[in-house]
């Protein structure tokens, strides 16, 4: 992007993330002007403070975790390509798409991609498997406090083996999608992009 | 051999009917005799009669009930076999049951006596069809798909009837139909009528092929909205046809545009206001529970009269009003309420379908109305059937541009073929003018087998065409503990991605809207349970279901003494607590007699149980255990997980303290991020406090009400430790004055290098919450 801080975004720049993400022309503009709404650093890369100071992620329970999602791994700023590849995951499956030649790699917003997102949302460490622990981190956040510890726990062993079929008490991404093959994902998982 | 005997019984019946009517002047069924009334014999009489003869005295209800009892009966007898039932839906054999009725009376009376007139079927027999399916519509399913149903409604409507007109008016100058009179106009006014799809037979046809619910809700709310388009294009067409062609200018057309308009939305809004009525009514009939559920049934009954008189749209007028109501009206009633009103409901809409089915039969054998005209009938068909799918092709093109989740190809060739034709557009065709319209006879002949033709015969292949076509179906199974928790963390991940995408997506009501500030304040019951009805009822049955295994096992084995396992005892009332107390007095009185172990499974389990006396009694109490963990394990995921925004919407609640509930959540959703952002960020950056992060927030965070605070505290009590209590306990009790948040931003404040014990206390992740095992 070049050494100087641009806040335009260039026309094949836009060519670029069209091609990836399947944005429309109008989209990219539109979210590329939200992206600069939130840099407030005005260096074009968001931090994790920016989107924390979105209010309502604070009162979300997995806020954090889907920030942290818009991160690769390991950095700690994310260029405007990044968040519209993240963002690019929720956009609906369309039926023409199916249609049309299929693209050479899978597009993100496959179901898929969609599915490989949430899951990374459970696992942190990034070892293709959700564990015990990191299965009851993520019921804890969206629970109340009313649940004891014991009972979560119940709950998350019998989630656990509801999906796991290799027995090694965690959920593979093989078994996620599995288990989920009768859930509406491409329903679940969209959000309509404003023109 | 029973169903021989049950119909042989019918035809008793029938032909007992049928003679007695006979015995007397041929009388429609509705329509009053003069004769009776009067009761007493007007021939002298000569000495004192022991016992009378006294037919016309109870003619008109006699006949009613007679009849509606041999429909019954039909339904009776066409339930008992299953297989039959499974290719082909009820209402095909109601009406065929009606062509043999019609038959018998025939050759009994050489003119049909019973026929389905308009007014018994549009004030008797329908209002209540309509008010069942407006009260138990699925309203967040009607109104997110509001838009392509009201489309479908309108514009299809509209088109069927023009097209429909048309065409055959064309046909008839190309001279398909011989020799008929009929002009435009009148073609138009008969498309009209033929136009709307009927919601009568789309609800028994597609209640036995369980399409799913998208596809349901999408035909189904288009054959109810519809009524407000017929009822305009009839009266519009039939004033025009009285005018006669030449008093029709653009005004003329103005008007009825407009009538269109007020007609609609006349009769929404008119059952809007009966609906809200009921609800208010609901609000104060506590101390007459006993008659509480008639409300419904009568103002729903005025809801449809009074669009009636005043000339909008009855069937809408009803549908609004059930759907207003029933939110409201599921908070305020007694639970038995209720049930009664769910369950009468059902039983007039059924019993009034199938009597509408089964006269649709009967009215069918009437020489009078046999007039035939090849081209007119198979011209008709046809261009119903093809103007229809061409509509639905047309429109759902349109739809799915703006649509989030496209309806595929394979729905829209069932939404197609689900536009079925049924007794309305009778009524309609029974009430033409004759004098006006020549050709009546034909048109009513037309419309009985084009509505025979949809039941019948597209109702009959309606299930085998979804099976072939793999249309997605309803979905049967309970949803998995996986999905239910994927499902929630879905929900919060679109909220979040909306909120960083700067979208407003589905969300149009951001803050509390107006009706949970308004409506719920003036039209709920200000009554004080915690936890919504719903959950602690299934709870409920739930255990009473547990509790009368075990008694039927205990009987099977002589005596419940046994099964008492006095070490798996556990005492329900300190496990919920003070809590549940106020909420649940009935059910309390209930478990603290009752001793057994299936009131809280988890801990029993726990708890060890010492095997009682028998061993297969234990073997089932384990197992039963087991799978009340399960069950118990999907409630406390429901009781528990935390709403997202989307879902806040669409709760209803006793006022206050659903609201309440809310305040907590997100306060304690909130603390625990700050505190885990804090953790990260210290960890990050030594010890640079950031204090714009917070004074951001403390603008957006919500007031929380005084009000809470009682509850707030005994919710924790139970010895469950809020993640919270970290921070000092001071901290709590302040946590409900409008400045707790400045009191987190001071602590951050004061997080300085120096202040490290401080900051290590307060930043260790939140320890395991304390268990304090007696509270288990």
């Amino acid at each position: 992007m070049g050494s100087r801080a641009s806040t335009l975004l260039r026309e094949e720049e836009i060519e670029e993330i069209k091609k990836e993400t399947g944005f429309s022309h109008s989209q990219i503009t539109r979210l590329y002007s939200r992206f600069t709404s939130l840099d407030k650093g005005e260096n074009g890369t968001l931090s994790r403070e920016d989107f924390q100071r979105i209010p309502e992620l604070a009162i979300n329970p997995l806020g954090d975790r889907i920030i942290n999602a818009f991160f690769p791994e390991g950095e700690d700023q994310v260029n405007f390509k990044g968040f519209m590849r993240t963002l690019a995951h929720f956009r609906p499956i369309e039926d023409n798409e199916k249609n049309k030649n299929p693209p050479a790699t899978e597009p993100l917003n496959s179901r898929t991609n969609k599915l490989l997102f949430a899951f990374r949302l459970y696992d942190l460490d990034r070892d293709d498997k959700i564990s015990r622990d990191e299965l009851l981190q993520v019921l804890r956040m969206m629970v109340g406090v009313n649940i004891s510890d014991d009972q979560l726990g119940s709950i998350a062993d019998r989630t656990i083996q509801e999906a796991d079929t290799n027995g090694d008490t965690c959920i593979s991404f093989q078994e996620f999608m599995k288990v989920l093959e009768k859930v509406d994902v491409e329903q679940k998982m969209s959000i309509r992009f404003l023109h | 051999m029973a169903e021989r005997w049950r119909s042989a019984l019918l035809l008793c019946l029938l032909m007992a009917a049928s003679s007695l009517a006979n015995s007397e002047t041929p009388v429609s069924s509705s329509t009053g005799n003069e004769t009776t009334g009067t009761g007493h014999e007007t021939a002298a009489i000569t000495t004192l009669p022991i016992v009378t003869w006294k037919w016309h005295h109870v003619e008109v209800p006699y006949l009613v009930a007679l009849w509606v009892l041999v429909s019954w009966l039909c339904k009776l007898v066409i339930e008992a076999n299953h297989n039959v039932t499974n290719y082909i839906p009820e209402s095909a054999l109601l009406i065929c049951f009606g062509f043999i009725l019609g038959g018998m009376i025939w050759g009994a009376d050489k003119v049909q006596t019973f026929k389905l007139t308009p007014t018994t079927f549009f004030f008797y027999l329908l209002p209540q069809i309509i008010l069942d399916t407006g009260y138990s519509m699925p309203n967040k399913l009607f109104f997110t798909n509001l838009g392509a149903i009201l489309i479908h409604a309108i514009i299809g409507t509209c088109w069927n009837a023009a097209t429909l007109g048309l065409s055959l008016w064309g046909c008839h100058q190309g001279g398909a139909m011989g020799n008929i009179e009929i002009g435009l106009l009148q073609y138009l006014l008969y498309g009209s009528l033929m136009a709307a799809v009927d919601p009568v037979a789309v609800i028994a046809v597609f209640e036995q092929v369980h399409v799913n619910e998208v596809l349901f809700i999408l035909v189904f709310g288009e054959s109810l909205l519809n009524d407000g388009v017929t009822v305009v294009l009839f009266n519009v067409f039939d004033a025009f046809v009285s005018l006669g062609g030449g008093a029709i200018d653009a005004k003329e057309i103005v008007k009825g545009i407009v009538s269109f308009f007020v007609v609609a939305f006349g009769g929404s809004l008119l059952g809007t206001v009966f609906g809200l009525l009921i609800s208010l009514l609901s609000r104060c009939t506590k101390n007459i529970q006993i008659i509480e559920p008639g409300f419904i049934f009568v103002l729903g009954y005025l809801a449809y009269l009074t669009a009636e008189m005043l000339s909008l749209s009855s069937i809408l007028s009803i549908v609004f009003c059930g759907v207003c109501c029933q939110k409201y009206m599921n908070s305020n009633m007694d639970e038995n309420s209720i049930q009664t009103v769910r369950y009468a409901m059902k039983v007039f809409a059924n019993g009034s379908e199938t009597i509408i089915f089964v006269f649709l039969g009967i009215s069918a054998i009437d020489k009078t109305i046999w007039v035939w005209n090849t081209g007119f009938i198979l011209l008709t068909l046809f261009f119903i059937l093809i103007y229809r799918f061409i509509g639905v092709f047309i429109l759902t093109w349109f739809l799915n541009r703006s649509r989030l989740v496209p309806i595929s190809f394979v729905e829209q060739i069932i939404m197609g073929y689900g536009g079925l034709r049924g007794a309305v557009a009778y009524g309609l065709a029974v009430n033409l003018n004759e004098t006006k319209i020549k050709e009546k006879n034909l048109m009513v002949c037309t419309t009985l087998i084009v509505v025979y033709f949809t039941v019948i015969l597209q109702g009959v292949t309606m299930k085998p065409l979804v099976q072939w076509l793999n249309v997605k179906r309803a979905a049967t199974v309970d949803l998995t503990l996986v999905e239910k928790v994927q499902n929630k963390v879905f929900e919060h991940m679109l909220v979040a991605i909306e909120d960083i995408s700067g979208q407003i997506g589905d969300n149009y009501w951001r803050n509390k809207n107006f009706e949970e500030k308004w409506m719920s304040r003036l039209l709920l019951k200000p009554s004080a349970r915690k936890k919504q009805d719903r959950l602690f009822n299934v709870f409920h049955q739930l255990n009473l279901q547990d509790a009368m295994e075990y008694v039927k096992e205990g009987e099977h084995r002589g005596s419940l003494e046994f099964i008492r396992n006095e070490s798996a005892f556990v005492d329900f009332k300190k496990k919920f607590g003070e809590d549940y107390e106020e909420a649940m007095p009935d059910i309390m009185a209930v478990m603290a007699d009752d001793q057994g172990s299936l009131n809280d499974p988890v801990s029993a389990c726990r708890r060890d149980p010492v095997p009682s006396v028998s061993l297969e009694m234990h073997e089932q109490n384990m197992r039963g255990l087991r799978e009340a963990e399960g069950i118990n394990s999907h409630y406390l995921l429901d009781q528990h997980l935390y709403k997202s925004r989307k879902q806040h919407r669409y709760r209803f609640s006793r006022s206050h303290l659903d609201i309440n509930q809310d305040e907590n959540e997100v306060q304690e959703i909130f603390q625990r991020t700050m505190r885990s952002r804090l953790e990260s960020f210290k960890s990050g950056k030594m010890g640079v406090a950031p204090p714009k992060t917070i004074t951001k927030h403390t603008k957006r965070e919500p007031q929380p009400k005084v009000q809470p605070s009682a509850r707030f505290n005994r919710k924790h009590k139970s010895g469950i430790e809020n993640p919270v209590n970290p921070v000092a306990p001071s901290e709590r009790a302040q946590v409900r004055t409008p400045g707790h948040l400045h009191r987190l931003a001071s602590l951050r404040t004061s997080a300085q290098p120096g202040d490290t014990v401080r900051d290590r206390n307060l930043l260790t992740p939140p320890p395991p919450p304390h268990r304090d095992d007696d509270h288990l």
